[in-house]
Parts: C-alpha cells; structure tokens; sequence
C-alpha cells in the first residue's frame, strides 16, 4: 500500500509540473492584464527547442537555454502584438498556437524526415522525479513567485497594472514595460514546462502539449490568479490523471476526466465553488 | 480635388487592401521558410496552385474544405458584430456532429431525402445551438465572459463526443458511428452536375452561401441586426436606449451555435456518411481566422474561407516535397499580419 502510494505520488507530481510552470507564468501574464491563450503553443515552442537543443549538442543545458529562447522570443512576439501594437489578445494568441503547430511540425519533418517524432534524446537522467532540476526549480517558484507577486515593488506594479492600468500609470508606473516583463516571464515558464515533458519522453512528437497550456490556463483561473492557487489546482489535475492511470481500464471513462479540469473551472466561474473574478484590466490594451 | 480629400482615399484604399498585404506577406514569409530548409518556393507554390485551382478536382477540394470555413466563421462573426467573442466553434462543430450523426443513423433507410435531409440540419443545428445556449446562459445569467466558458466548453465537447463515439454510437473497436440513412446524404455536385469530378464538395456549399447572405441581411438590413450592433458598439449606451440587450447576446450565441453545428452536415451527410473522432477538430480555431481576416464582414467572409480552404488542401498536394504544415504556417501569419498592421496603419496615415 505505501509503496502504491509512493508511486501514486511520484507519478502525480511527474504529470503536474508541466501544469504547474505553465500555470504560474500564465498568473504573471494575466496579472499584468494580458491574457495568454498562447501557453499551448509556448509549450510546444520549448519542447522542440529542448530537443534540438539536446539532440544539436547533446547538451540537457544546452536543449533548456534553447527552449527558453524560443519561448522568450515567442511571448515577445505576443507582447509586441498585444502591448505595443494593442491588438486582440486572443486572437493573437490562437494565432501563435496554429503558428506553432505549423512551425514545429515544418521543422520537425525539415531536420528529422518524420511528420510525427523526433529521434531519441538523452532527457534529463535521474532515478526519480523528486531530483529532476526542473521540478526543483518548479518547487522553488511557487513560494518565489508568491514573494515576487506579493511582497515586491514589482510584484505591486505587476497587480496594479492588471487591476487599474490608468491609476497605475498616474503614479509613474510604466505599464507597457511591466506587462512585457509578465508577458516574457510566462513565454519562460510554458517553454520550460515544454523541456520537461520532452525530456520525460525523450524526443519530440508532434502536437506533444496535447491541451495542456489549456489545463494549465484552467488551473491558474480556479486558482483564482494566484501562485498557490494555481499549484494546488494543478495538483489536482494531476492527481485526478494519475488516479484514472491506476484504475482499472473502464472503472472510469477516460473521458471524464479528460472534461474534468474544464467542467470544474465553468462551476469556479460560476461561483458554485469560491468565485473566480479576473484582474479588473485583464485584455483591455492601455492606451495614454 | 483637395489635399484632405485625396489622403482620405489614399488611407481609405490602404485600409482596404490590408487583408491582401497581410495575404502576400504570410506567402512570403512561407517562401522564406522553404528556402531556409534548402527548397525551392517558386516550384512549391507553382505545384500547390496548379493542383488546387487548375484541376476540377483540386477546386471542388477548395471549396469542400471552404464550406465548414464559411459557417465557423460566420458563428465569430455574427456574435463579433454584437461585441461578443465566440471562440467555441469548435465544440460547437463537434456537438452539431455527432448528433447530426446519431440521429441520421437513427432515421429510417427508406425515409425520403425531402425528409430526412431537412431531419439532418435540424439535427446538426440543435446540437450546435444547444452547445452555445450554455455560453449564452454562463453570459447573461452569471456574466462569465464568453471567451473563458468557450474554451472550456470546446474541450469539453472533445471529451463528450468521444465517450459518445466509444460507448454509444461508435462501432465496437473503432473511434467511428454507425452509417446514417442513404436518406440523408447530401447530393455531392459531382453526381448533379459533372462538375469536380470525384471531389466531395457537396450540396452544403450552397447553404453556406445561402446563410452568408443571410447573416450579411440580418445584420445591415434589419432591425435586430441595427440594434445587435448597437449593442456590439456600446452595450450600457444600447441598454439605456431600451434595446434588450440580454436578448441580443443570447439569440447572437445561439444562432452561431447552429450554424457551426452545420459543420456536421458538410462533413457527415455530404462526406463521410458518419462521424469518426477529430473529423472536424480545427475548423472553429481556423473559423475565428477567417473571420479576423475580413473584420467579420459576412459577405467577405466566402473569400476569407475560400483563401483559408486554399491553404487548408493546399498542404495535401504538396507534402511529399516539403511538410503539408508550412500552409498551416501561412494561415497562422496572414493573422498576426492582419490584426498587427491595424495599428501599424494606423500610425502612417
């Protein structure tokens, strides 16, 4: 029994970091009042960077610093967009999300000769979750990130410019800067969510992120815009994963808990569960 | 004629030729792309066009694949026009599916096409429409915003139609329903007129054009449609003005939800002839991009989806030479390109 629940465990918190880094970058974003749809993407933009990177180099580093490149770049991209140019937020980001299917597969097939999977790749080698790095660092940037967001003149800067950008603007506050800074810290933490679910798999394999910058966007919105919300509701997610993974096949359909995280995120903004309200500014660009 | 008059219609044609710019700018960028992996983009984008629009095939290709296009993309238009943000079109598609699927499969084989072909789009209809009348309820009842309860909703449909397709209607073993009537097949045009040999581009086609001109006269030529673009303009403005505006945002929702429903009845009663998993994934997401291109203007949007259907089997006929993706690519930058260059064009008049 402990040992079931050991693995029950390792298996719960391997599923959850993807969730977990996605999510909390998509809390910086929206904070600052620009909404991320292009998490899907951002991780499908790291986990190809950390594969060529890996596979160029036979670097882990190497594959990482590629993946938050390209996901820096590609944020930029939606922050240039939506901030600077102050256009639709969502519709730049499903923009980028069919931008990154169409890129990734393009080069997938240009350097691999393969329309589904890259080769293999060595990952990161450790015996157990627990001693991965990134899950580390994940560990680390909860309560971080929770310190930065609340207890930071950046972190004060960042809700203001969500909740009132003109107020925060009257008192010196560059809103376009900080709301790039959000927009670039979340593009870093979905492309390192990417690293690690290509490293747990070793290799590409296209259209990997499978809904997760999805799940992970639902998670930070019942976590209602918190760091720690947002850890607890991709736990949740994950353990809800790695129960049906134990079941037998057919005690529930997979299907349901599929729909899962979706279903329960309707009843939060409902209200039927704590109600979630957004940043105040969240997709209003701040026009001087 | 003055100086004021001339920059008028100088900034006037600018703006519209941005969608064209944005056109040849993705291409571009496409080009350059398949120079970076080594090939040629003349010979790429020469096979793509003379495969496509240079066979009777390859347009009725086009145009199949432009008809569900036309519909999602009037499901963002339409809401789009009273400032409402529909980007459930694919939930919406899939639920418009499956049950146009489960209930054609359901219809007597000797029912008569006069019947069972008006069944079928009832059918695809309802499905879609009810999937949207939660958005609607979500908006009006809870003030949920639109754009969050969509997404959550199109996978929710995802998930729904494939425990649907594995435990109800699916044939045991595969990820596909059962056949639906003869009754309900939709005449493809190939078998009416010759034309497109061999291409499923069918009946649906003209019902797509038929509710584009529909929802162009709803929304310029009545009076619903005047005040759902008050509504879109200045909700609390529109409100005062004793306009129902919890009316408008449900009826806008629930008719987008019908006519991506429809989707289902392109793909199951003019294609397929039943529903197999993922068959109509993706045409919500590109349904918004349709309707982007052309400021959700109801009319243009047949070029928009026409464009879109280009690129969509554009792929297909030229993904032994380099990935079929690199149109997906393109589809992806005509977007950024256009939504970019509003204010970019903005700053130069």
């Amino acid at each position: 029994m402990i040992e079931f629940l050991i693995v029950f465990f390792l298996q719960t918190l391997r599923i959850a970091v993807p969730y977990l880094l996605a999510s909390l970058g998509a809390t910086y974003s929206e904070r600052s009042g620009v909404i991320n749809l292009a998490l899907e993407g951002l991780i499908l933009f790291g986990a190809f960077g950390a594969v060529i990177g890996q596979y160029e180099t036979g670097s882990a580093v190497v594959g990482v610093l590629c993946a938050l490149s390209l996901g820096i770049i590609v944020a930029a991209l939606h922050g240039y967009i939506t901030i600077t140019l102050k256009a639709n937020q969502i519709v730049s980001g499903i923009a980028i999300n069919i931008l990154a299917i169409g890129m990734t597969k393009f080069f997938l097939k240009a350097i691999f000769g393969s329309a589904s999977n890259s080769e293999r790749i060595e990952g990161i080698d450790v015996p157990v979750v627990l001693l991965d790095p990134i899950f580390l660092f994940a560990l680390v940037a909860f309560p971080l990130s929770h310190l930065i967001i609340y207890k930071t003149p950046f972190g004060l800067r960042l809700r203001a410019t969500g909740d009132n950008a003109e107020a925060a603007d009257s008192l010196g506050v560059n809103v376009n800067v900080i709301r790039f800074l959000g927009v670039l810290i979340s593009g870093a933490l979905a492309a390192l969510a990417g690293a690690f679910l290509a490293f747990q798999q070793h290799s590409f394999t296209a259209d990997m992120s499978a809904g997760r910058g999805y799940i992970a966007l639902a998670a930070m919105i019942i976590g209602k815009w918190t760091p720690f919300g947002a850890a607890g509701a991709s736990l949740l997610f994950a353990a809800t994963e790695a129960v049906q993974l134990n079941l037998q096949s057919g005690a529930i359909p997979t299907q349901l808990v599929q729909a899962l995280p979706y279903i329960v995120t309707l009843l939060a903004l409902v209200g039927f569960i704590g109600k979630s309200t957004p940043p105040r500014d969240l997709g209003r660009p701040f026009e001087k | 004629m003055d100086k004021n008059q001339t920059r008028m219609n100088t900034s006037k044609y600018l703006e519209a030729s941005r969608p064209i710019l944005a056109v040849l700018a993705a291409f571009l960028l496409g080009g350059v792309l398949i120079i970076a992996i080594g090939k040629n983009p003349v010979e790429i984008y020469g096979k793509m066009f003379s495969m496509t629009l240079g066979t009777g095939y390859g347009v009725g290709q086009v145009l199949f694949r432009a008809t569900p296009l036309v519909l999602t993309g009037l499901a963002v238009a339409l809401p789009f026009k009273a400032g409402l943000f529909n980007i459930g079109g694919e939930g919406q598609a899939a639920i418009g599916t499956i049950v146009c699927a489960a209930i054609g499969a359901a219809l007597s084989p000797s029912l008569s096409p006069m019947l069972a072909i008006p069944i079928g789009l009832i059918a695809a209809m309802l499905g879609g429409a009810s999937w949207a009348s939660i958005i609607a309820l979500l908006k009006t009842r809870f003030g949920v915003s639109e754009v969050i309860t969509s997404i959550m909703l199109n996978f929710t449909a995802y998930a729904l139609v494939g425990y649907l397709i594995t435990y109800q209607f699916g044939i045991e073993g595969t990820m596909r329903t059962v056949e639906i009537s003869h009754g309900a097949f939709m005449p493809r045009l190939d078998a009416l007129t010759g034309l497109f040999p061999r291409s499923p581009v069918n009946l649906s086609l003209f019902l797509a054009l038929a509710l584009a001109t529909a929802v162009y006269a709803v929304v310029y030529k009545t009076k619903y449609g005047y005040e759902l673009r008050a509504v879109g303009l200045n909700l609390e403005a529109a409100r005062y003005a004793g306009i129902n505006t919890n009316f408008h945002v449900m009826t806008s929702l629930i008719a987008a939800g019908a006519l991506a429903g429809l989707v289902g009845a392109n793909y199951v009663m003019g294609y397929k002839h039943y529903y197999e998993a993922g068959g109509v994934n993706g045409v919500g997401f590109l349904g918004i991009a349709v309707a982007m291109l052309v400021n959700s203007h109801p009319l243009w949007i047949l070029a928009s989806a026409l464009l879109f259907g280009l690129l969509d089997y554009g792929g297909l006929t030229i993904n032994a030479d380099v990935s079929k993706e690199i149109f997906l690519v393109v589809q992806a930058a005509v977007i950024l390109f256009v939504i970019a260059s509003q204010k970019a064009f903005k700053q130069m008049e």
